[in-house]
């Protein structure tokens, strides 16, 4: 079966522990985590877990009852990737030795509909925001120039209008 | 609201559970509750490691079907629970484990008997807590029973710091409580159990699996009936043994790596497999892609995370065995078009093939009749792990439900005794009987003393090769008979060893004397050793060599 990438949305109780617990059954059962964010949810007493996997569907299907079977964990919905707004934010600090890099740079970045958030003598940090394959293009456009840091946050997505992932 | 300490909170919400007994040991974290319970009437059984606590625990558990409780202080305490709650996630086997941690405002700072037990237990409890104020203790009491025994059952560990046992606080004791990310599916979808019933009715060689499941949710009639009414032989996990009497016609006994010559030839001709309470363990199945490929499996089990994890089944069903055996039963009302006439000669043949190939002597299988032969009907028997679990498995024939107490799914060397323990002290009335090895016995036979003064009469057989048997079986079969570590020389002397406890020790070298002994056993109603002396040269046949299938049975050793 062919492996590819999953989003999971989860909602889970939000109290110490329960981060713990989920990245715990991924690590027993061996099944990978490419990215997991959590942050509150619409409830004050319940977290969002957006879980990004790559796993065929057999294996998908077990880490959706896995993560269903963990008592803290309330519920949890594989997104349609068409059917959702998948967003992933990234902060990249930028060598820009000279002017003529820095404005290249700051080009690129109103392309990708981006924002300076930060100007040193010989840095740039740039703020992206986008689903990860369009923070993937960003990446791979400015690596010449050196990257001196780079931190992405990982995936979180919500469906769309009608659909909705809540309890 | 009553004002009380959490330590009186934790031990009256334990009452309200209707727990009569605790296995532990106190320390310095457990203090405040150790003198609570001085003056409660729940009786604390003293055990000598504990190791032995959660397996008590668990044996009492497994024939009482109430929640097993055990108590261990923070540190080496709360961590040597590790093993025996490790056994009872694996058998899906309801305990309730109660550790002491160092004061809250020393958590996270190295104090001494510090260990982070939750930490340490999330990969092998259903789900565990750290109490972190006193006026939490009822509800979350409550909670951790309640988890423990409904759905699939599973050990809960509560934490509990020690200045929230000594804290007085405002204490509520609700009956009612909801988890609203734990609901467990108890009812089978009726579509699903429709189609089952059809395929088993329409089924030409139809033939059943029952696991722990059917013995966790007490379904031992419904199974009987449905395999009468379907003409279906049964075959047994090691976890699921005694939910058919083994004496029954339709009785296979144990299918497996180490199943009997009828189980394990039969399956190979099923059509359709009704697989209940069971989960497919490697040791079950052998070769994943090769078990069975031509049968519809119907699986049943009340975790739907069991589903398609191991095995791809042609009909899933989500549901406690109890109610879908009777659903189906049900469902069911139809007339067999044929009598299954050539099906049941086969199992009659296979059977009898199977039963003629125990020959009289001084041998393991043999002694597993004689002593069937004389135990009550309605005993206990635990067994340790390796040959001696193996011989007991195939060879000693349960007729209840809950008789029968083996670690499966660890395979726990050590565990029988303090197991048999736990029973003992749920099941008084019981002769209650640890088959052992000499080397699953020396790893937690200290509880001797603990079966003494407690006055837990159980009755160990030691059958004595001097070696760790199934490791030198594998040896002898698999690496040109390297014995590599596997000899324990012949000590300590078990007689003494037992006489040395206050028990009674006795030694059987002929079929005769082990006869007498366990009759003394029996008799005398005292903590018995009876050690047995057995060839280090037998194996346990038939074995199905790891990673191998059904079709790879080897039958006797070359």
């Amino acid at each position: 079966m062919e492996r590819q990438t999953h989003i999971i949305s989860a909602l889970v109780e939000h109290k110490p522990g329960v981060l713990y617990s989920v990245s715990n059954m991924f690590r027993r059962r061996a099944f990978n985590i490419e990215s997991i964010t959590v942050g509150p949810a619409e409830q004050k007493d319940i977290a969002r877990m957006t879980i990004v996997v790559n796993a065929d569907e057999r294996i998908l299907e077990q880490v959706v009852k896995q993560l269903n079977k963990l008592i803290d964990v309330i519920k949890v919905s594989v997104l349609d990737p068409a059917a959702s707004v998948i967003r992933e934010m990234v902060l990249v600090k930028i060598h820009t030795p000279n002017s003529n890099v820095r404005s290249d740079v700051i080009n690129y970045v109103n392309v990708f509909r981006g924002r300076v958030v930060d100007i040193a003598p010989d840095s740039l940090i740039v703020e992206i925001t986008g689903d990860p394959d369009k923070i993937n293009a960003f990446i791979d456009l400015v690596r010449n120039f050196g990257i001196k840091e780079l931190a992405r946050t990982g995936v979180t997505a919500l469906s769309r209008g009608l659909k909705s992932v809540r309890i | 609201m009553v004002n009380m300490s959490g330590a009186e909170a934790l031990v009256k919400a334990l009452e309200k559970e209707g727990v009569k007994h605790i296995f532990g040991i106190p320390g310095g974290a457990t203090l405040p509750i150790y003198d609570v319970l001085y003056d409660s009437d729940i009786r604390h059984i003293l055990v000598r490691h504990e190791q032995a606590a959660a397996h008590a625990a668990d044996g009492y558990a497994r024939v009482s079907g109430r929640p097993g409780v055990c108590f261990a202080t923070s540190g080496p305490g709360a961590t040597n629970l590790v093993t025996g709650i490790t056994n009872a996630y694996m058998d899906s086997v309801p305990i309730v484990a109660f550790t002491g941690q160092v004061p809250t405002s020393w958590i996270g700072k190295d104090a001494f008997q510090e260990a982070d037990i939750v930490g340490i237990t999330t990969p092998i409890t259903k789900h565990n807590f750290q109490v972190q104020k006193a006026s939490d203790i009822p509800r979350t009491v409550k909670i951790a029973f309640y988890i423990a025994t409904s759905g699939r059952p599973g050990p809960v560990l509560v934490d509990l710091p020690k200045d929230i046992q000594i804290d007085h606080a405002e204490m509520e004791f609700d009956d009612e409580i909801s988890l609203r990310g734990y609901k467990p599916t108890y009812e089978p979808h009726p579509i699903q159990v429709r189609r089952a019933a059809e395929l088993l009715a329409n089924a030409e060689k139809p033939m059943i699996i029952a696991g722990g499941g059917v013995i966790a949710s007490n379904a031992s009639e419904e199974l009987i009936r449905l395999s009468e009414k379907i003409l279906a032989p049964v075959a047994t996990t090691l976890m699921g043994k005694g939910a058919i009497p083994e004496d029954h016609p339709l009785a296979l006994g144990q299918l497996g790596m180490h199943g009997t010559l009828a189980a394990n030839k039969l399956i190979l001709e099923a059509d359709v497999l009704l697989c209940v309470g069971m989960r497919f363990s490697d040791r079950t199945t052998g070769d994943p892609k090769k078990f069975c490929p031509d049968a519809k499996i119907i699986h049943v089990d009340i975790d739907s995370s069991e589903i398609d994890k191991n095995i791809k089944c042609y009909l899933p069903i989500v549901g406690d065995a109890k109610l879908t055996l009777h659903a189906i039963n049900e469902a069911l009302n139809v007339v067999l078009k044929e009598k299954r006439t050539e099906w049941m000669r086969k199992v009659k043949e296979f059977k009898a093939q199977w039963e003629s190939s125990v020959k009289e002597g001084f041998t393991p299988p043999y002694l597993m009749k004689v002593l069937r032969e004389i135990l009550p009907k309605d005993a206990i028997v635990a067994t340790e792990v390796g040959q001696n679990q193996m011989w007991a498995a195939l060879y000693f024939k349960s007729y209840l439900p809950r008789t029968f107490v083996s670690s499966g799914g660890l395979g726990t060397m050590g565990f029988g005794f303090p197991a048999a323990i736990g029973a003992k002290v749920a099941r008084p009335d019981r002769v209650v009987v640890d088959i052992a090895g000499d080397g699953s016995f020396m790893m937690n036979y200290p509880n001797l003393a603990c079966a003494v003064s407690e006055n837990v009469p159980v009755i160990i057989i030691v059958l004595n090769n001097s070696v760790l048997g199934m490791v030198a079986q594998w040896q002898r079969l698999f690496y040109g008979r390297r014995y590599s570590q596997v000899h324990l020389g012949g000590v300590p002397d078990f007689v003494k060893l037992a006489e040395a406890h206050g028990a009674q020790g006795l030694r059987a070298e002929t079929v005769e004397e082990f006869r007498k002994a366990v009759k003394q056993a029996i008799e005398s109603d005292v903590v018995t050793v009876i050690d047995v002396p057995i060839s280090p040269e037998e194996n346990v046949f038939p074995m199905i060599p790891a990673g191998k299938s059904y079709e790879d049975m080897i039958m006797e050793g070359s």
